[in-house]
């Protein structure tokens, strides 16, 4: 790793202050992805602002949707009562993020604003209509997700919380890489009055996207059977040595109709 | 570089620290425990667990100084004098272990998750060791491991 600076503060105000210090600073979360990242001196920041201070990782219930800290652990979603009675399907994923030590240490947030291409939360975001709440501004998630590793944060603008809408129904299934557990594919689906949202992740050479043609068929008729005669297209999807976009198209399928119960 | 101060498996360490320190090097480099052990480097194999606060975490993929002021045990701080802890005599008696360079993350993993859950069951222990890899014994016998290890430990 580089030589870089640490520093710790106690709000995010203070936060603001400290990456603005810096020539080119990162704010740190979990350090899940940053850390690795760094150790392969793959980034050089002059400075690293840990958040995890911040008090920013309480969970609440705002009556139509859950709202929860951006430093919010992985295990501690997985394990909140609140979150598994509001949204099982968002505790369930939280659950199934990495291993044990990944979740213990992972944050919702972090995973949210490095929008990995592969990373199980951003369907969640998409699929359950939620709002990134940030230092300066509450984003729609439809808004949000602009692409591989891109999203609309702006530099210096911190995740503060998210508020996911609270569905009638929704799942969450994913086909594990069986090394790394990142999702070759997961697909989020989640049911509303006015509509289903499918939100896939893992697949997209875009990053995580929602599929209209499933959204259509489900909306008609909530039975996995209803996607039966649907071809999913590959154009768009991710090739690498563990799927090629067709497989990757029958998994997104697959997932789907596992997900619909 | 700055002073950074906490309590490993019980006693107070202070030492000055580069900023980009990694913990299990402060462990093992700065204190001079080594039980805990650098399998992949790279956050898969879970060879340096450790618990931080009573968590576990895996000590190659955290600063130094994130753990400022956390308490930290280590596979060192488990046994009780010449007296092993449960889970440890249960890997002994199981034969948990072949090579055991992920034994000490393999145990310290074990001890938070029966800690936690008394009654674990197979499943829960098979996915609860999802973060360490063994490359001899093919888990058969870590698990049995944790199982028996569980029980020895009040559950």
């Amino acid at each position: 790793m580089y030589s870089t600076k640490y520093i710790k503060p106690n709000s995010t105000s203070e936060a603001l202050e400290a990456i603005k210090s810096m020539g080119e600073g990162k704010f740190l979360a979990g350090g899940m992805t940053l850390i690795p990242t760094l150790k392969q001196r793959l980034a050089s920041p002059d400075g690293l602002v840990d958040i995890s201070g911040c008090d920013l990782d309480s969970i609440s219930d705002e009556v139509d949707a859950i709202k929860i800290g951006a430093m919010t652990k992985h295990a501690s979603v997985g394990e909140s009562g609140l979150v598994k009675k509001a949204i099982p399907a968002l505790a369930k994923l939280a659950d199934g993020i990495g291993d044990r030590q990944v979740r213990n240490r992972g944050t919702l947030g972090g995973s949210v604003a490095n929008n990995d291409p592969s990373a199980c939360y951003p369907s969640a975001v998409l699929a359950l209509k939620a709002i990134v709440h940030t230092n300066t501004r509450s984003i729609e998630a439809d808004e949000f997700f602009t692409g591989m590793f891109e999203t609309l944060l702006e530099e210096n603008e911190i995740i503060e919380a998210i508020s996911f809408s609270k569905p009638a129904k929704a799942n969450y299934v994913k086909f594990p890489n069986p090394a790394s557990r990142y999702a070759m594919v997961g697909v989020f689906v989640a049911q509303f009055n006015d509509g289903v949202r499918v939100a896939v992740t893992g697949a997209g050479e875009g990053g995580v996207f929602r599929h209209a043609e499933m959204e259509a068929a489900l909306s008609s008729n909530y039975n996995a059977d209803a996607l039966s005669a649907l071809e999913i297209s590959s154009e768009g999807l991710i090739s690498d040595l563990h799927a090629s976009p067709e497989y990757r198209a029958n998994l997104i399928k697959e997932m789907t109709k596992r997900a619909v119960v | 570089m700055g002073e950074i101060s906490l309590k490993l498996n019980g006693k107070l360490e202070t030492k000055d620290v580069a900023d980009n320190t990694l913990l299990i090097d402060f462990i093992r480099e700065h204190v001079g425990l080594t039980g805990t052990h650098v399998g992949c480097d790279t956050s898969q194999c879970g060879a340096c667990v450790i618990h931080l606060d009573g968590v576990s975490v895996k000590a190659c993929t955290m600063l130094a100084k994130q753990a400022e002021g956390s308490e930290i045990v280590t596979i060192e701080g488990l046994a009780d004098g010449d007296e092993l802890h449960p889970m440890q005599q249960a890997f002994h008696e199981n034969h948990g272990l072949q090579c055991g360079f992920c034994t000490p993350g393999m145990v310290m993993s074990a001890v938070e998750m029966v800690t936690k859950n008394k009654n674990i069951s197979e499943d829960e222990i098979r996915k609860g060791l999802e973060g360490n890899i063994c490359r001899c014994t093919g888990y058969h016998n870590i698990v049995q491991s944790v199982k028996a290890g569980a029980a020895k430990m009040g559950g």
